[in-house]
Order: C-alpha cells, then structure tokens, then sequence
C-alpha cells in the first residue's frame, strides 16, 4: 500500500497543475453528462415535465454527486481496483438516502411527486461515472469541483428541458415553485400564454425524447460554427506564404 | 440486418416524373374532397387550404436551413400531398393552428429531419395526425354531424366554417357529434342492435354518410390502381385482413361485436388502404412483402379500433407497420432471375 501511494504521489507530482477551468468548462459544456455523455437520461426524460420538477431533480443528483465524489476521492487509495465499483456504488447509495429521507422531511410533496425518480438516483450512469472517470484519480478539491460542474451542467439541461415542456406543454413557466422554495415563491408562476390549449404531447415522454434531441442538434451546431470560427480565424493569421522556386534558371 | 436497396417501384415507367405520381394521388382523393365537403361542409377544404400553405413555408423553410434547391423540392409537390391527406384526414371543425400544428410537425419532424423526401421512415402525414391526436383529443374527436342527422338540419355554411375555424371559442355544440366509430367504442353496455337503434351518431343516416365518403375513396384508391400508382397488394391485404378480424369476432359474439360491413364502411378504412398504407416511401417495397404489411395494418385497425383507447385507428396502425417494414422487406426479399430461393436470413449453422 506504501509503494502504492509513493507511486501515486510520484505521478501526481510530476503531472501538471490541476486545470480548474478546464474542469468547469468540462462540466458544464465541453462533457456535459445530458448532452454530450447521454448519461443519466431516465431522470432526464421522465420529470422534466415543469421547471419545479426539474431543479429537485437537478439539485438532488448535485448534491449526490458532489458528496460521492468527495467521498470517493478520499477513499481512493485505500480501496482495491478488484472491488472499487461496489465501494463507489454504497457510497453514492448513502448519500442519495440521505437526500430522499432531507427531501421527504422538506418538500414532501415534490418528494412524492418526483416519486421513484429519487432513488433510482443511485442508478445515474453519470454519477457512478464521475466516481469511476475523474474521483478515484484526482485530489479531493478537483472532485468536488469536478461533481458540482457535472451536477450543475446536468441540472442547466434538466432545467432547460422543464422550462421548455412546460411552457410547450401548459403555457406556463415556474408554475408550483412553491413545492421547493416554500410560500416565498407561491407567486412565481408565469403564466406565458393565458387561454392556452394544453399540449399533452410535450407534457408525455416523447416530448421530452424530441426536446432533448433539439437541444442536443443546437449544441452540435453551435460547436460546428464555433470550430468554423476558429478555423476562419487561424487562416487570416497565415498571410500568403512564400514559394521558393525550384525549377528553371534564376533569373 | 443489412438494409435492402430496391429501386423504387413509382420511378421505373419512362415519363413519370415524381411530380407527376403525385399530383395523380392528389388528384385520386378529390372524389373524396367533395363528398365530404358536401356531407361536412366547408371545413375540410378550408383545412386542405391551411395545410398546404403551412407545409410549403415550413418545408421551404427546412430546405433553406438546409441548404438545398427549395423550388426543385417543392415542385414534386410531395410536401403538398402529405398536407392533402392530413386536411382530410382531421375533422373538419378542427381549429386553424392545429391544423398548423399538425402539418409543420409532419413536415419538419417526420420529413426533413431524416434527410427529405424518400428517407423518411414513418408516413409523414400520420405522424402529423397522431402528434396532434395524443396532444389534442378533444377538438380531433369531434366530428361533425352529417347534414341530415345534426339538430338544425344543416351543415355549416362557408362563413360558419371560416369562424368555427379561425375563432378561439368551441364549434357550437349542436353541429358536433362523435363519428359512428367513437360512438360505438363507447356504447357502455348497449347490444349492438340497441346502440344502433338508439345512438343519434349510429342512426343510418349518420352511417351512410360515412358509407358514400368511404366508397369515394374507394373510387379514388381504384383510379390509383387502374393508373399503377399503386399496387393491390396492401389494400387488398389490409382490406381482407380487417374483413377477417371483424368476421371472427363477430361471429364469437354478434350481440357485442361490430359487423364487418361497419368496419370497412366507417371511419379512414378506404381512405387508409388506400391512401396511406401505399405510401412507396415508409411502406414495404416487395409484393410479398406489401402482403404481409398491409396484412398486419389491417389487424391492428381492428384491434386498437376494438380494445385501444382511441376512436379510430389508422394512423397508429400504420406507424407501427411502418416500423415493422424494413423487417418485413428482409424476410421477403425477391428470388432474382436465375437463382435458387432467396436467402431467409441466417438458419443456424449458416455462418460457418
């Protein structure tokens, strides 16, 4: 185990500094866990239908992911390769108890309305892959920095998602804010279009399927026309080179 | 599975263009167009008339974006087509930005996502239907009352049927009733003989109606085949499949069941078999396997006609078949000229 971490500490000395905004910029656009990974998609698709729904969600699968990567990250030298993934997946078990039984004590009704989506917490492929990928081989302070940009990038596109549907789907945005932040936000609902016919479909799955395909064309988009850009721009700096002549006689 | 190429079969003939098949089916349903208009009013033509405006600016609009010939495209007249067939087959009460609705969602999601015309899976016009189906029931589950069975004797005028469809308030009641189909879905216990002689929207007037819009589809589908646009494979498939589902069940228990002369004579059979299941892009490609698929369209109209929790049945069943069919064209691949049978994918010891 001695030589174990002598040879951790030797690699992790010699590797450069860790890059925090690299990391940011991972989680929250570059390997974003909903648009680029797809992982964690059955939450994603199943209770994106309102915004309140969406930021419970989101927020819980944060704090799970946070914890766990914390977690992992101070564990890892101590736990055998052979049986790290079960380690990983008792601790992240724990962490979403703990936020099932702080979200059954707090906001019990978007507890029950959130209903199994919850624990199957323990199940977000991102969570789990986070520990694997980027915890059990980086310090505590990248971890945790590394969970909260994945949780926050996931919780933008889960949020996005439920905004959209919602609006589609009643004409409303923020509607029952109240579940979640308490009597403050029992005003918040905006009511976009009044006399709105609701559009089941957007509120049922396959709305959400089609959501999150637009959103993931958008991104791919906007990814193509940056690289253009940045093409375009490289070009401009190589003004026209210069030709030796080979041939011929010199004039 | 490997995908079959088989050349399409509308292109083969010398002079007939794509254009041209589809101005013929364009031209096949106008029988129809006008028995509807005459037994429904208005409002199938207004709908026709939204509907082909919406899909031109909504396929023009994706071809911009995708940076394609927009006048080459919309001269094959395919997306004119798709928005024909949805204007007849929503109600004709239905509001304007529904049919909207239903027709971008045709073209944009069903169509030009998957790369335009000839790559499209599931029949556009369906989707379309069925998207707006799921989304809305209650406008697309009122139909309106045929001329002689609604209480004021009268179809809607032109007016009428521009305000119903263009004001955000709902049709007035008495000129809408469910379809004879909906109406027999939920006879809540009645025998088959007391709904029909109780039910205002099973009266025989009602269901003759339906009768002469089925049979003016027929007319159409037949035109198709005498021009061979289509094939008689999927409708006579269909058609024969539905007939042999309702007959055995109708005669397991005739005190419940429907006849199979209601089957076929009501709601979008005729206009299905022929009309939508021959579609040559999202529909099986070989004769055998035109059989098959029209065959399995026709025993899921009955079936979610039967159990399913939506009036009619076409549009999903047609969706279905249409995910089913590149399988269908695997398993029933043509034995070519001067070969033994063709390959039926891989026996057990066959990839050694």
């Amino acid at each position: 185990m001695s030589e174990n971490n002598l040879a951790d500490s030797a690699t992790e000395t010699t590797k450069p500094a860790t890059d925090y905004a690299e990391i940011v910029y991972n989680g929250i656009w570059k390997n974003n866990p909903a648009l680029v990974q797809l992982l964690g998609l059955c939450p994603l698709l199943a209770v994106t239908s309102t915004v309140v729904n969406a930021i419970g969600l989101g927020l819980a699968t944060l704090v799970v992911l946070v914890g766990s990567n914390i977690a992992v990250s101070l564990i890892r030298h101590y736990v055998a390769d052979a049986v790290r993934l079960p380690a990983f997946v008792m601790i992240i078990a724990s962490f979403t108890t703990c936020i099932e039984l702080l979200m059954q004590a707090y906001t019990y009704e978007l507890y029950q309305i959130l209903g199994i989506f919850i624990p199957l917490i323990v199940t977000n492929c991102a969570i789990l892959g986070r520990a694997d990928a980027f915890a059990s081989r980086n310090p505590v302070l990248p971890s945790a920095l590394d969970g909260f940009m994945m949780g926050l990038g996931f919780m933008f596109i889960l949020v996005l998602l439920g905004g959209m549907r919602e609006l589609i789907g009643q004409g409303t945005l923020f509607s029952d804010m109240s579940l979640l932040f308490g009597d403050v936000a029992a005003n918040w609902k905006w009511t976009v279009f009044s006399d709105y016919n609701d559009v089941l479909f957007a509120i049922l799955p396959p709305g959400a399927f089609i959501g999150l395909g637009i959103l993931i064309a958008l991104k791919n988009y906007w990814d193509i026309k940056e690289k253009a850009r940045i093409e375009a721009q490289k070009e401009k700096t190589a003004p026209g080179s210069k030709r030796v002549r080979v041939t011929g006689n010199v004039a | 599975m490997a995908l079959l190429r088989i050349t399409s079969p509308h292109t083969q003939r010398a002079g007939r263009k794509t254009s041209w098949v589809m101005l013929m089916v364009i031209a096949a349903t106008i029988p129809g167009l006008v028995v509807q208009t005459a037994l429904f009013g208005w409002g199938t033509l207004i709908n026709i008339l939204i509907a082909v405006a919406a899909a031109l600016v909504s396929e023009a609009i994706i071809l911009k974006m995708r940076q394609r010939s927009i006048g080459f495209f919309l001269k094959d007249y395919s997306a004119v087509l798709t928005a024909v067939l949805l204007g007849l087959a929503l109600p004709p009460s239905v509001p304007w930005w529904l049919t909207v609705t239903a027709v971008s969602f045709a073209i944009i999601f069903a169509k030009q996502v998957y790369g335009g015309l000839g790559n499209n899976p599931f029949n556009p016009a369906m989707v379309g239907y069925a998207i707006v189906l799921v989304s809305f029931p209650v406008p697309m589950t009122q139909w309106l009352g045929s001329a002689d069975v609604v209480a004021t004797q009268d179809t809607l005028s032109f007016v009428h049927s521009i305000a119903a469809i263009f004001s955000s308030a709902p049709v007035i009641d008495g000129y809408t009733m469910a379809t004879p189909l909906d109406a027999f879905k939920h006879k809540e216990g009645l025998m088959s003989s007391e709904a029909f002689a109780s039910v205002e929207a099973l009266s025989s007037g009602n269901l003759s109606s339906w009768f002469y819009v089925n049979m003016a589809y027929l007319a159409g589908g037949l035109a198709l085949l005498y021009f061979r646009i289509i094939t008689w494979h999927t409708p006579v498939a269909l058609l024969g499949a539905l007939a042999v589902m309702a007959s055995l069940f109708y005669m397991i228990d005739a005190s419940n069941a429907a006849t199979p002369y209601f089957h076929l004579t009501t709601g979008a059979a005729m206009f299905g078999a022929f009309f939508i299941a021959t579609d040559p892009v999202s529909s099986c490609t070989s004769n055998k396997g035109k059989l098959f698929y029209g065959c399995g369209i026709g025993v899921l109209i009955f079936i979610i006609r039967t159990w399913g929790g939506y009036p009619d049945a076409v549009a999903f069943a047609v969706l279905l078949m249409n995910f089913a069919a590149p399988f269908i064209d695997y398993y029933s691949q043509p034995r070519a000229y001067g070969h033994k049978k063709a390959k039926k994918g891989l026996k057990i010891g066959d990839s050694q």
